[in-house]
Parts: C-alpha cells; structure tokens; sequence
C-alpha cells in the first residue's frame, strides 16, 4: 500500500520543490490526530499521512482519526496529558482556550517563511491571537443558498440579489405549497448560520464582530432589526416545519424531495445532495442576497487548521507537515472536487473545476469586501453561542418569545465578558 | 473441646504471632481491602474532588480560581438548572409507573401454557437492547414526517403531533421511551418474586373466599414486598440518571425543554460549548444531594428491615 503512494508522493515532491535538504534528516515518529472522521476526508488524511511518510523515508507517521464530534471533547484531554505532534482544529476564537492555556505551539516562524506568509495572507488575522500565529489552514469552504434549479425554473423565478426579491420569491414557493428553505435545527447551530448572515446583511460584519466581542447589547435596536427581517420569512412559513426535530442531514431529503427549495449551508452540503440524485441541472448555488444596501457585503468561510501541540515531541517534524499540508500543490489536491471538495486557502492553489467551488472562490474572492466571518459558533465565546443559538431555535418555532429571549442572551452576555 | 489441652500446652511453648491472635479480625479486613480502596479511589475520593471543585472557576484547562458559593448562587437564578430540576421531579413521578406496569405484565404471564418462556422473553427483550436503540426507535415513531404515531393518529383523524419538538409534550415523549425497558425490568423483578409466593396461603386464602382484587392486595402484594422494594429502588436511580434517552432523543432540545440535572450537567462542564466545570460540578452536587436522599432512606429502611428479621 505505501509502496505504491511512494510514485505518487516522489511526483509531488518533485513538482512542489518540497525536496528541501531538512526532510532528509527527518527521523522518529510524527503522530497526527485527525478528526476527519467522514469517509471522504479520511482517505484525504490517510493519503496526507502515507504521501508525507513516503517523502521521509527515516519518519514513520503514525495517524489516529478521531469521530469528528468525540474530537471536540477528547482534545482538551490529548493536548495535556498525551500530546501529538500534529492535531486537527478551527481558526479563529475556538483557538482561544488552548493558546491561552499554552497548549498550542506558536508558530508565527513558519508564517514568516514567504510560502507561507506570501499564499495563506487571507487567513492569517483568523491564525492571529495576540500578535502570534498558533497555526495553518488547510481549507475553508463557503456557505451560501444552495437551491433547487429545476424547481425554480417550473415557478419562473431566478436567482434573488435583494431582500425584496428574496420575500417575493419566497411568496411564490410557499404559494406552490413548498417551504422556501429546509433546515434542521436540532443541534442549533444551523440556525447560527442563519443569524450570521441575516445580522451581517442587516447591520454589516463589522457590528457583528462588535456584538462577537461583547461590545453591543443583545436588545439593542439593530439586533431587533435583524430578528424582524429573520420573522419575515418565518411567519410566511417559508421554513420547514418541525425543524427542531431534525438534524441537518435529516433536514436535506425536504430538498431532495422538492418539499422544499433551498437551504442556506455550508459546501459540504453539496455531496450528500448529489449523492442523493440532484446533479447540476437540479442543483445550484446563490449568495445570500443583499439586505441592506449601505453595509458590504461579508461572508461566513469556516477555515478547518493543524496546529502544534506545545508538548509535541517531534516538533521539527511537525513543522515540516505544516508546511507540507501548507503549499499549493498539497492544497489543490486535498480541496479538489474527488477529494474534500472545499476550497484551498493557497492563493497559488488552483479550484477544481467545480460548479460550486468555483463560485464560492469568485464570492469569497471578489464579492465579500465586508469580511470574511469564521461562523457564529466559532466567532462568539462557547458560553454565549451555546445560549443564543438556543434562543434562535426557540425564535424560529415560537417568534413572540423574542423579547424574553433577548433578555436572556443579554444577561449572559453581561455574565460571560 | 478434646483439642483444648493440647492447644494450651503447646501455647505455653509458642506464644501465637500476632496474625494467629487477630485472625478473626484481620481475615475479613484483608478481604475487604481491594474493594474497600476502589470504592475510596473511583467513589469516595471523586465526590469530595466533586464538591471542592464545585468552588472553583475552572475551564479545565487553565488556573482554577476560587469563587466560594458563586456557582450556586448563580443556580438560584438559572432558568435552564429550574427547568432541569422541574424535569427531574416528573421523571421521578412518572417512572414509577414502571413499578404497577411491570406487576401486572408479571401477573399474566405468571401461568403455565406452552411457550410461556418464549412471551417471558419477548417481553424482557427492551431491557435487553440498548438504551440507545430504545432512543432510535422511539425517535422513529414519533417523527412528525414519517413516524408510526402520526400514522396512526392521522387514521383516527386526529392533529399530527410533533411530540419531541413541542416543549410541553418532548419530556413526556423521552420518559414513554424510558418506560418501556424499566417495565420489562420491574417484570423480571416480580416473577422471580411471584416464584417464591407461598402456594399454602394461596389456597387458605382461597378456602376463606378470597379472589380477583382482595386476594392481591391482602395476600399476593404483601408477599412481594422484597421484590416491591428493590423494583422502586432500581426505577428511582434509574430515574435520576435518566441521561442516555435524552441525549439521543432531543439533546436536550427543544431549546432546552427536556433537560435534566444529569444532562444539564454534562453539557455545562464536558459538551463541545461547555467546559465550565466548576458550574458543572455544583450542579452535580446537587444531584448528588437529592440521590443522597433517597439512597439514605432506601439503607435506613433496609436496615429496619433486617433488625426486625433478627
């Protein structure tokens, strides 16, 4: 099996220029925990870890996939008692407990390197806590309105690009007897997406990060201005019902069905929706359309990193994945359509030839001036997100408890900054 | 007796060790000592860790910082710790049900027909599958799309119910589910106990004109008091630490309707948001106090028990 990914791993040598002097020198073992615990992004890592043990004859890489939820939990443990050299995480805040408890390795050295510092700028300030860099992305994705083509064709409508056109179309499908969207709000943090993007549309990614940050009361009136545009489309019944019922992928078969016509999501939603039969000529792809003309607009981009653990042993080696797993050639091949099918954060990364990775890459590219947001749950402290992703859920199912709600995130945003 | 002069006469030369002296003493301790030291080291040593930490911020990662009653203060106005205890409580209440359930199964299946033993074990089989499976299946039957239960009211004519994402009707849905495995588990416990009902009373009772209803309550359930005692013992834990169903079921969900102290407590200090272990703690304190309470009274009564056997 190694044998035959050695070819493989040789080409990519050859073609990155990887074939620096350091990796010859390499030895010991290089353990990596990964939490790409789903079909398709394990073979990405298990091709990561054998093409990277290939190219380091005297290095044995050890990998562990982890369930990708059972990861969250069992990191805290890993990074204290029984440290990798190489481990999975998120940018942004969700970094926040394990740099400031010195758990992660700084290495703001290797951002100096031009490979780096030069291709990943775009998500250097979400690498970034105090000055310092504690690791790199491997990949983000976009989210965005992936709706039923062949649905919208039969009703006549096109591709909304404002609210108003939006709200009429939306009238259209529910006039049809469809929902307009599908989602599945029982782990709430769907419904986190959909307060990131009607927040920043409303009031522009800059109060959105003030309101991260702690900065703007919850039952301030540009808050309320955001819940009033969100209970437009909820009281049109332009959501599925019983939503709280389901996860996200119980909430996909509405869309595959055509009980519904879209669903605002991440890119990953993509390969289950085709999997089930939607192929291009169904399935198609919008940015979520403009609310308010006087913000720009921003987009949520969740960026997925490996980090080094500050008690790693085989740190020089460490180093050396991150840099692999950094570069342009590793990137285009991991991000590819067959593979992870996301986006690559290498500038020098080509997208695959990919409906929906190439429109992601132009929006986040070219059409999102205003920011680009990690995702509500990874931007916002644990505490508050964990409470005011709840209170969206019950918003989304009973809207008249929305003042009591936001009183409630308002006493735990006094509490938790 | 015929070996007690030897024993003296050869104590006079050997005086016994000190092992020899207080072997009665000393056998029962040294057996007792793995368990006694796992019971200290996984039980005991981890409730006072649990109640010291119960006084700390801590993220578990970093500097733990002492808060004094901090924590519990903040339990007297959390909505979400009220709702859990409220939950609890109908748990508690609406268990027990378990108890006449599991009784009444045990009565009709208490006969000699062929394959009695066949019905004996269908009706064990929930207590045998895992909690988990019992979640699932009970998630399937009560889906709002495609569940049986919806199904079957749609027949009648009736409203569709979405029972696990109403907030008034999830807690009950779950403790349904949660019913069904301790039914079948209060039934073991009452055939086994119905095995040693005493025929000759029976049949005095039935000379004396006993039946139906009287002859159950007067003869049968008085008899069945020890398996009565140790069925309300194994549904009222069962009851407290009712964890697994509403994980699987709701999370917790919807917006936090059907949580309960165990859960609550989970999701505070050990779930993906979470990690305020010292809020955590607290709040197992507090369970750990109403199942104090109970247990207290289950050993005190059991003693009672044994002290008017002897």
């Amino acid at each position: 099996m190694l044998k035959k990914l050695t070819t493989a791993a040789a080409a990519i040598a050859l073609t990155t220029g990887l074939a620096s002097p350091a990796m010859a020198e390499l030895n010991g073992t290089l353990k990596i925990f990964s939490d790409m615990s789903n079909p398709a992004p394990r073979a990405v890592m298990e091709g990561l870890a054998s093409d990277f043990d290939a190219l380091h004859p005297n290095l044995t890489v050890e990998l562990t996939v982890i369930d990708r939820e059972a990861y969250k939990t069992q990191i805290r443990n890993f990074l204290s008692a029984n440290p990798p050299d190489v481990a999975n995480w998120y940018a942004a805040n969700r970094m926040g407990p394990y740099v400031s408890a010195g758990l992660f390795e700084d290495v703001s050295d290797l951002w100096e390197e031009p490979a780096i510092a030069d291709n990943l700028a775009s998500t250097k300030s979400a690498m970034t806590i105090d000055g310092k860099q504690w690791g790199v992305p491997y990949t983000y994705y976009q989210w965005g309105v992936y709706y039923r083509k062949d649905i919208f064709a039969e009703l006549g409508l096109s591709e909304p690009s404002n609210w108003d056109e939006e709200l009429a179309n939306c009238q259209k499908i529910v006039d049809s007897g469809r929902a307009c969207y599908t989602i599945g709000s029982k782990f709430l943090w769907t419904a986190g997406g959909w307060f990131d993007y009607l927040n920043m549309r409303t009031n522009g990614f800059d109060f959105h990060m003030q309101l991260a940050r702690g900065e703007v009361e919850w039952t301030d009136d540009r808050v309320r201005q955001t819940f009033a545009n969100w209970r437009q489309l909820i009281d049109m019944n332009g959501f599925v019902a019983n939503h709280q019922t389901y996860s996200w992928q119980e909430a996909l078969p509405f869309m595959v069905n055509g009980e519904a016509t879209a669903y605002l999501m991440g890119n990953f939603a993509v390969s289950p929706l085709r999997e089930a039969g939607l192929d291009d000529s169904k399935l198609d792809f919008y940015q979520f359309v403009e609310i308010n003309p006087d913000v720009e607009m921003a987009e949520d981009a969740p960026t997925d990193t490996f980090h080094i653990p500050a008690k790693a042993e085989n740190k020089e080696a460490a180093r050396e994945f991150l840099r692999f797993v950094a570069s342009s050639s590793v990137q285009t091949k991991i991000n590819s359509g067959g593979a992870l099918g996301q986006l690559p954060v290498n500038a020098q990364s080509s997208v695959d030839a990919d409906k929906f990775l190439e429109q992601g890459f132009d929006m986040l590219s070219s059409n999102s001036p205003g920011g680009v947001a990690q995702f509500f749950d990874r931007d916002y402290p644990a505490e508050m997100a964990a409470v005011a992703m709840e209170g969206f859920q019950e918003f989304m199912v009973i809207p008249d408890n929305l003042d009591e709600i936001l009183e409630r995130l308002e006493s735990v945003r006094q509490d938790v900054y | 007796m015929s070996n007690a002069p030897q024993a003296s006469a050869r104590a006079k030369t050997f005086r016994p060790g000190f092992m020899a002296r207080n072997r009665q003493v000393i056998t029962p301790l040294l057996f007792l000592t793995p368990g006694i030291l796992f019971f200290l080291f996984y039980v005991i040593f981890p409730v006072i860790q649990s109640f010291n930490l119960s006084f700390y911020k801590w993220d578990g990662l970093g500097e733990a910082e002492y808060v004094g009653l901090k924590n519990y203060k903040k339990l007297l106005t959390d909505r979400a710790f009220e709702v859990s205890l409220w939950n609890n409580f109908k748990w508690l209440i609406l268990y027990l049900l378990a108890i006449p359930a599991g009784l009444f199964i045990a009565l009709f299946l208490n006969q000699t027909v062929t394959g009695i033993r066949l019905y004996k074990s269908l009706f064990f089989f929930p207590f045998v599958i895992s909690q988990v499976v019992v979640g699932l299946v009970f998630t399937w039957f009560y889906d709002p799309t495609f569940g049986l239960l919806n199904t079957i009211l749609e027949q009648f004519g009736l409203e569709p119910l979405n029972v696990l994402g109403d907030p008034n009707l999830a807690t009950y849905g779950i403790i349904l589910a949660g019913l069904w495995p301790q039914t079948a588990y209060c039934m073991i416990l009452y055939l086994t106990g119905l095995n040693a009902v005493d025929p000759e009373q029976i049949e005095a009772a039935r000379l004396d004109g006993a039946k139906g209803w009287r002859m159950l309550w007067h003869i049968i359930i008085p008899q069945l008091r020890p398996a009565t005692f140790i069925a309300f013992v194994v549904t009222i834990i069962g009851a407290l630490r009712s964890f697994d169903l509403i994980s699987i079921m709701t999370y917790g969900g919807p917006f936090g309707s059907t949580r309960v102290l165990s859960f609550y407590m989970f999701e505070k200090a050990l779930s993906e948001y979470g990690f305020r272990m010292g809020y955590g703690a607290a709040i197992a304190v507090v369970l750990f106090v109403i199942m104090l309470a109970f247990i207290a009274y289950f050993l005190w009564s059991m003693y009672q028990d044994e002290k008017g056997a002897r």
